[in-house]
């Protein structure tokens, strides 16, 4: 049926080539899987992301919607041809701004903006942006990125790493370690290295949200197809077909058996020849279906007589969280001010650039798994259990990942494609498609919450109650960890000393909700932070004052009644923007008093976070050695998906040791070589994994000093293969060479382990569930225009105690990208399954949607977490929601109480209030 | 085997429309996503081969479009102010690596409810020149646009070019768009508006709306409404109070049926005003 090939000439970075493709293969494959030039990423296939973009004779094209035959006789430039043997003034900007994080939307960027440099090498900011509107990026926030644009032609010196001076890298900023490859397209990631023999596999998915289904003829069916190598289902699962985040509550088949309970869930593989499979008619798959009776929203999951979704979850409640303390309905009864109101928040899509991607295969009787993720290690046990296999016998090797926000952590294809390489003995290769990833991975939890604030007449918060539905969709995955998390964090940073939280999750048969950046705690975070403000005003007191009055400090109790004793440092947040906030209200008064159609606002929020597991272990290992060539070897297991992981995580252990930052070598977060940091989530990596290595640098650095005997205030140094250990006047050199390797080849070596210290909660949620909080606040400027109910964003001002700032370059990437996403959530995001299942119409922030960000870090240094720093990568998402509806609600007079605050959404509550006038 | 073909000549193009059922392909950016993941099983033409329909030229008569000049290259062409909603709309028409490729034609035969470029050709009186091997009609764009995905295109025909009268090419004109994000986002609802002004008075007004109905219109009552007004600020109340029965908005993920009602008349008056003074026109996203 298919299209006959074709020779196809063109030129690509200079050099002329052939091709034998059919003519219609999208550019994007052809130079990605016939030329290997993967610098050229595929995030969407529809021209919504970008992230394909090329230069034909010179224009930027998204090369997912360019036939191969289009591009016979043109010049085609990719990210692979912008270097020229050293790095471009562009890629050099890019890294010395740190305007690459995860690194998967960077190529696209890089092209766009060196077809905007050519005929503009000093664009303004609006130019930038308009030429780079066409490229998504969910890390960074993107005003790195324009700065790195407006900048390029006026970079002249050869890049400057910024390397710092031993003993000097913890709170320096030198470029990402990792960071080379990603601007040249070197970078690989989960789709980007797949064995060219692998089979490729098709996921057939459940069309409906709920439905009965059952399999016709698959041996025929595959028999009858050429090429196709297998058919797969639930009936082939050799091991447990049930895996989880949390394993008490594991509960989602790796393929369904006999009935779907979500749209989008994987019910069979089909694998074959790359070719066959690209040319594959999925729609006459023999499966039947029968739809059966679905919810989607809690409230209709929790009426009486409902299907459950779960048999043995009675109510469709997977499970809630509870925190009680004080009296909180006397305190509430007592009060001289009160204010209650109810907020409902939607689905929200990760959204990364990088679809789920990843190849399996058999090494002997070893499942070796290549693949994007967070969290490895419970890959490798999840993969396991469904497979049969002992988990010594999987080894997940983590490419570089393309973003994840949460998402990634869970298994998708891991234990698919696992399947078809043990079935079928080959190599098998999967890439999510864009419409595959939206429907078929985890969401941000929609919340339908409610809660009641009361203060005293000194305007002193005295009692909270607040409750929370979170709509859990299908499958448990992090549903506990929200319904847990959020009635620890609902006060906000305040002193609030009669509170009742309740959180629950419940299932229903929309999309699987799961981790996303902050776990609950953004949604609560708009339901406290909104009421704050109705607090502020009824008590006629400035609403940042407010805050401060009633902000957590040194030796307070939290609402789990943990002492702080040290390290709060909301109040240092909250005092450095009160200079900013004066400023944006006597800036907004005097714009408002000249304007009638459009209205300024400005508006505050705050955030606290404990970093790490909830009241459970959650320890991480680092093994660090040095070679005897004299490399520093780390074993880097905290997987860094563009936050920085693996810079933070080296620089801190360079410090611990003694020894430059540039002599590092970084061992990737593969399980078969390097120990368990845990995942990537919960703000953990640069407390957790980095304390332990800051032990791991500290005990190397022990056992050197320790063989050259001599006392811990020596200096050591590594010149080429040697390590000189100089104390007072004596000094030692040991040839490394001469001492015994060890299999890995380290002469010397330690691994250490650090698990923070926590306590369980009671009954009354009463304990202590994280060593470690951090802390922040922002203000949002903004515009509305009152009868479009559009939104201007101006600026946002963000304070936030990090303790201590490693990097500070990359604290300010993870400020302005947590900053991007909540602007997402506050305005824009808004996933509806069925309906925006793709980039166009789940909308998220554009490079014209973030205005300026001006950050400012705090650090208040924390007794546990490593050189002080606390982490961050959460909290800064969380205050910029509340921040934008406050700041909404003080320019137009009205609360959008249901986010995210679209112009329909705006409008309609501006019509209202004008109705009641 | 399915066919592909590149024709090199129209009439090459039009002989194989007339011999088989075939989808066309432009620019692509329709095609590639409406296709996504699927295997190709329909006879596929691509039309990127006739270099004779790509470009802009002035007639006696008209300026004729052909059906492959991309939106970029409408940007880069100089055109009479007439044009300056249509190359306002063109720079909104998905991102510039969109622009670069997609055919202005395209955007007409995709017929989506929100193309960008409707608007800014209704006020301009466009027709679309239809040609098969037998024949060539010229439709007017009202008639060729006739739902949500469906023209008046026949077996056999292919769009060749797009015709502006030159007396709808007077005036200055002004495009605005209404949307949840800065770049690359589907209208909620857009407006183009075209007005002739003599002796300071408008002698002539085009409107026309899109993404308000499932076809683009153009507004009569506000038309007659704007004519023989003096051509200042209070424009804007002619709008806010001329009939305004042609849209026909539903409610979907980008806003209410009723906020598109709502904030369709306040654009119209934005981009009327924008017609006479620049500061007051031009885009309007989120």
């Amino acid at each position: 049926m298919s299209i006959e090939r074709a020779d196809i000439a063109f030129e690509v970075n200079g050099a002329a080539i052939s091709v034998n493709v059919p003519p219609l293969r999208r550019l994007s494959s052809v130079l990605r899987d016939e030329l290997r030039l993967t610098g050229t990423k595929v995030g969407c296939d529809a021209g919504d992301c970008g992230a394909c973009t090329v230069l034909v004779d010179g224009e930027p094209v998204c090369a997912c919607l360019m036939s191969a035959a289009s591009a016979a006789g043109a010049a085609i430039t990719t990210v692979e041809g912008l270097a020229n043997g050293k790095l471009s003034a562009l890629q050099a900007s890019f890294l010395e701004h740190g305007a690459a994080q995860c690194g998967i939307c960077t190529p696209g960027l890089l092209v766009a903006a060196t077809a905007l440099l050519e005929k503009n090498p000093f664009p303004t900011e609006v130019e930038t942006q308009d030429a780079l509107g066409g490229v998504l990026c969910r890390c960074t926030g993107y005003r790195k990125i324009v700065a790195a644009v407006m900048d390029a032609s006026r970079h002249v010196e050869s890049l400057n790493r910024r390397m710092p001076q031993s003993g000097h890298a913890v709170g320096a900023s030198p470029i990402r370690l990792d960071g080379l490859p990603k601007v040249t397209g070197g970078e690989k990631f989960g789709g980007d290295s797949f064995p060219a023999d692998a089979l490729a596999v098709l996921v057939v998915r459940s069309p409906h949200y709920h439905a009965r289904f059952a399999f016709g003829d698959l041996d025929s069916w595959a028999r009858a197809r050429p090429g196709v190598a297998g058919v797969f289902t639930a009936a082939d699962i050799p091991g447990k077909n049930c895996f989880g985040v949390i394993g008490p509550f594991a509960d989602q088949p790796a393929l369904a058996e006999g009935f779907a309970r979500f749209r989008g869930e994987a019910v069979a593989l089909v694998a074959g020849e790359r070719e066959t499979i690209l040319d594959l008619d999925l729609s006459d798959f023999p499966v039947s279906w029968t739809e059966l009776p679905h919810v989607l929203e809690p409230r209709e999951a929790q009426a009486d007589g409902v299907e459950l979704v779960h048999q043995h979850r009675p109510a469709n409640l997977l499970t809630s969280g509870f925190v009680e303390r004080g009296d909180p309905d006397a305190a509430l009864s007592g009060a001289v001010v009160t204010v209650s109101g109810a907020i409902d928040t939607s689905y929200v899509e990760h959204a990364y650039i990088e679809p789920e991607a990843g190849y399996a295969y058999m090494d002997g009787d070893t499942l070796v798994v290549v693949a994007c993720t967070q969290a490895p290690y419970m890959d490798r046990d999840d993969t396991a259990k469904v497979l049969g296999l002992a988990v010594d016998k999987v080894r997940i090797v983590p490419t570089a990942t393309g973003g994840g926000f949460g998402s990634k952590l869970d298994v998708s294809l891991q234990p698919l494609i696992g399947l078809v390489a043990m079935k079928t003995g080959r190599p098998a290769a999967l890439a999510y498609t864009r419409n595959e990833s939206m429907i078929s991975t985890t969401k941000r939890h929609p919340a339908e919450m409610q809660a009641t604030i009361g203060a005293d007449a000194d305007g002193y918060v005295t009692g909270m109650v607040f409750a929370g539905d979170f709509n859990t969709g299908a499958y448990a995955s992090w549903g506990p960890t929200v319904a847990n998390r959020v009635p620890v964090h609902a006060s906000g940073p305040y002193a609030t000393p009669n509170y009742r939280a309740e959180g629950r999750a419940i299932h229903t048969n929309g999309p699987i909700s799961g981790a996303f950046r902050g776990f609950g705690v953004p949604q609560a975070t708009i339901m406290q932070e909104t009421l704050y403000d109705e607090l502020a005003g009824k008590l006629g007191i400035d609403r940042l004052d407010f805050r401060l009055k009633n902000c957590l400090r040194n030796g307070s109790e939290t609402v789990t009644g943990q002492k702080l004793d040290s390290g709060v440092g909301i109040a240092e947040c909250l005092e450095a923007l009160q200079p900013h906030w004066t400023r944006a209200l006597a800036d907004t008064e005097l714009f408002n008093a000249g304007s009638s159609t459009k209205k300024r606002g400005v508006g505050v929020a705050s955030c606290w976070y404990g970093c790490g597991n909830t009241s459970l272990p959650n320890p991480s290992t680092i093994k660090v050695g040095i070679s005897s060539q004299g490399e520093i070897v780390l074993h880097q297991g905290a997987v860094d998906i563009g936050q920085g992981s693996n810079t933070v995580i080296t620089q801190i252990c360079a410090d611990a040791l003694g020894l430059p930052l540039e002599k590092f070598r970084l061992k990737s977060a593969d399980t078969a070589i390097t120990p368990d940091a845990g995942k990537t989530s919960a703000s953990r990596q640069t407390f957790v994994t980095g304390k332990a290595a800051e032990r791991a640098g500290r005990a190397l650095r022990e056992a050197i000093l320790r063989f050259a005997n001599v006392s811990e205030r020596a200096a050591i140094a590594l010149d080429g293969a040697n390590l000189t250990i100089r104390e007072g006047e004596a000094t030692r050199r040991v040839e490394l060479s001469t001492l015994q390797a060890d299999a890995d080849g380290l002469v010397f070596v330690a691994e250490e382990t650090y698990d923070p210290p926590t306590l369980p909660l009671d009954a009354k949620g009463q304990g202590k569930p994280y060593a470690v909080y951090g802390y922040g606040a922002q203000i949002a400027e903004l515009e509305v225009d009152l009868k479009l109910g559009t939104v201007k964003l101006i600026k946002i001002t963000a304070a936030h105690d990090v303790g201590k700032a490693i990097n500070p370059l990359l604290v300010e990437g993870q400020i302005e990208g947590g900053i991007a996403q909540g602007i997402g959530m506050a305005l824009m995001e808004e996933y509806i399954p069925g309906r925006t299942e793709n980039l166009h119409d789940y909308l998220i922030p554009t490079i014209g949607d973030v205005p300026s960000i001006e950050t400012i870090l705090i650090e208040v240094p924390d007794p546990e977490g490593p050189f002080g720093a606390k982490g961050l990568g959460e909290h800064v998402l969380i205050p910029t929601a509340p921040a934008i509806l406050n700041a909404i609600r003080h320019a137009a007079g009205v609360l959008v109480t249901k986010v995210p605050a679209t112009p329909s959404r705006i409008r309609a509550a501006i019509r209202d209030k004008e109705a009641r006038q | 085997m399915i066919r592909y073909a590149k024709p090199t000549t129209v009439d090459e193009a039009l002989a194989l429309l007339g011999e088989d059922s075939w989808r066309i392909l432009a620019g692509g950016t329709d095609f590639y996503p409406a296709q996504g993941s699927k295997p190709f099983r329909d006879n596929v033409l691509e039309i990127n081969g006739l270099a004779a329909l790509r470009g802009i030229v002035e007639t006696d008569s008209h300026w004729l479009v052909g059906a492959r000049t991309t939106w970029t290259d409408l940007i880069r062409h100089p055109l009479p102010s007439a044009f300056n909603a249509l190359k306002q709309a063109a720079r909104e028409v998905g991102s510039v690596q969109i622009q670069n490729v997609a055919s202005i034609a395209g955007n007409l035969c995709n017929a989506s409810p929100a193309a960008d470029g409707v608007p800014g050709l209704l006020v301009l009186d466009a027709e679309v020149e239809l040609r098969s091997a037998q024949a060539t009609r010229h439709l007017p764009l009202q008639e060729f646009i006739l739902g949500n995905r469906r023209t008046a295109l026949l077996p056999g025909e292919l769009v060749t070019a797009i015709r502006i009268p030159k007396p709808a090419a007077t005036g200055t004109s002004a495009f605005v768009k209404l949307g949840a994000r800065r770049y690359l986002v589907i209208s909620i609802a857009m407006v183009a508006a075209r007005v002739v002004v003599e002796n300071g008075v408008v002698s002539e007004a085009a409107i026309a709306v899109g993404s308000c109905s499932a076809v683009a219109k153009r507004l009569a009552g506000v038309e007659a409404a704007l004519r023989a007004q003096p051509a200042n600020h209070a424009l804007a109340a002619a709008v806010q109070s001329a009939p305004m029965d042609e849209l026909s908005p539903i409610g979907d993920v980008r806003g209410s049926a009723e906020y598109r009602q709502d904030a369709a008349r306040e654009i119209v008056a934005r981009a009327v005003l924008g017609t006479i003074d620049h500061s007051a026109g031009g885009k309007v996203a989120a």
